[in-house]
């Protein structure tokens, strides 16, 4: 049998005469259901194959830009990315099991680390935040990676929408007090937004709790850069 | 290719059918759920109906051309596994390739399989039409729903932030920076319409806008 009886065959069979005899059949429909189901799974596979490592790349570089806005460039010259720390978190109530410390290094010495954590119990779920800290525990900047507060009030968190997020530059465990950790209807020292009080005290006490996680590992952290 | 055939009374009809007297949301009243979720801007609305007429069109096209193949038993299933490796499908290629686009649609771009216009438009049309007339069809029902969702993108987000197509270069590059426009300076904020009650409130107003023209029109002739 060569090409061109094969070729005349299927456009035989594929004649919609053809067909509409064999459409009420058992037999054709499971074949041409699991047809399509294993050519949209091939198609499928191959996409996935021609697109996951440009997908991983840009999800790093996503990631890299979130450090770089809590670790200034100047304060280290290794890469975030790749010089980092997993511990142990579930007692710090940081949103997950095990955190991933990223470490600013400049010449072998740790300088600040960054990690993301998460405050599980905002007005309308979780939100994601990063945060940089220097080795003396000082907050060199946070950011919110994402969130699902309400849209014009809530969101006053973000960057983009507000100066707010600023305000925590600088503290740390020791020049504000533990009470003093709290939005300014908690008597603390943050400022709360009209109309939403839950969403700023949920942040801050996160802030916090991450600080705290710093400070119980900070000998850990500080002397993964001592150099051999 | 001869395009006079756009043209025709035939062709003219899919379109009129697909932008405004069969329009998917305001006479179907399909697709509501991703049209509330996404439409707090115009920005957003178009990026969504974008998407949905690379689908729409793909999916028409394809159920299309195998209409024979397809046994009218087992239809559904086949047409759902369809659209659903279609949009898996732009999800992943805009992750890739348009990933500022994809942080900002990203969520709601699964929402495409829920949008039962799609589901819909191959049922009805595609599945017993002629390749290029079903291409017409997805392409001119895409439209329809895009031009809605930009509309209430921007009702809702002029009254909610007072700006219009905000982050519009996100969406199609710096060239298009031009489009991002503050309409009211010093604007307070309306929450209202930037949450999805306010949405339903404007679509209520866009149905019932667009029964007054039909009607006016009635009357007329």
């Amino acid at each position: 049998m060569n090409l061109e009886t094969i070729k005349a065959q299927l456009k035989a069979w594929l004649e919609p005469e053809n067909l509409e005899k064999l459409r009420p059949k058992l037999g054709y429909q499971t074949g041409v259901l699991a047809g399509f189901a294993l050519a949209a799974a091939l198609l499928l596979g191959m996409a996935d194959l021609a697109t996951r490592g440009v997908i991983q790349l840009r999800l790093e570089e996503d990631l890299k830009a979130k450090l770089e806005e809590v670790i200034p460039a100047e304060i280290h010259d290794n890469d975030l990315l790749f010089d980092t720390v997993t511990l142990p978190s579930a007692e710090a109530n940081l949103g997950a099991a095990e955190t991933i410390v990223y470490l600013a290094k400049k010449q072998g010495d740790v300088n600040a680390v960054c990690f993301k954590f998460v405050a599980p119990d905002g007005y309308a779920g979780a939100i994601s935040l990063v945060m940089g800290i220097d080795k003396n525990g000082e907050i060199l900047g946070v950011r919110v990676i994402s969130h699902t507060e309400t849209p014009g009030l809530g969101d006053k968190i973000e960057i983009s929408k507000s100066k707010w997020i600023l305000s925590f530059n600088g503290k740390s465990l020791d020049n504000v007090s533990f009470e003093q950790w709290a939005v300014k209807k908690d008597n603390g020292i943050f400022d709360q937004f009209s109309g939403a009080t839950i969403t700023p005290r949920k942040v801050v006490l996160a802030i916090r709790r991450g600080l705290e996680f710093y400070k119980a590992n900070q000998a850990t952290l500080l002397a993964t850069g001592e150099k051999l | 290719m001869n395009l006079s055939i756009f043209f025709s009374p035939e062709y003219k009809r899919i379109a009129r059918d697909g932008l405004w007297d069969n329009n998917v949301v305001l006479t179907q009243n399909l697709a509501l759920c991703p049209l509330l979720a996404v439409t707090g801007t115009a920005t957003n609305g178009l990026g969504m109906g974008l998407a949905t007429i690379a689908v729409m069109v793909a999916s028409n096209g394809i159920v299309s051309l195998n209409r024979h193949l397809i046994p009218s038993e087992i239809r559904i299933p086949i047409f759902v596994l369809l659209i659903a490796a279609l949009v898996t499908l732009v999800d992943i290629c805009l992750n890739a390739w348009m990933h500022e686009l994809h942080k900002v649609l990203g969520l709601f771009i699964p929402l495409i399989v829920t949008n039962c216009a799609i589901l819909g438009r191959v049922e009805s049309f595609a599945s017993k039409q002629e390749p290029l007339p079903s291409l017409w069809d997805g392409f001119m029902m895409g439209v329809g729903f895009t031009l809605v969702m930009v509309i209430l993108g921007a009702m809702r987000e002029i009254s909610s932030t007072g700006t219009l197509f905000a982050n519009a270069s996100v969406l199609l590059g710096e060239s298009f920076r031009f489009m991002e426009l503050t309409v009211i300076d010093d604007y307070k904020g309306f929450l209202l319409t930037a949450l999805p009650p306010g949405g339903f409130i404007m679509l209520g107003f866009l149905v019932a806008m667009k029964r007054l023209f039909d009607q006016k029109a009635e009357k007329k002739s």
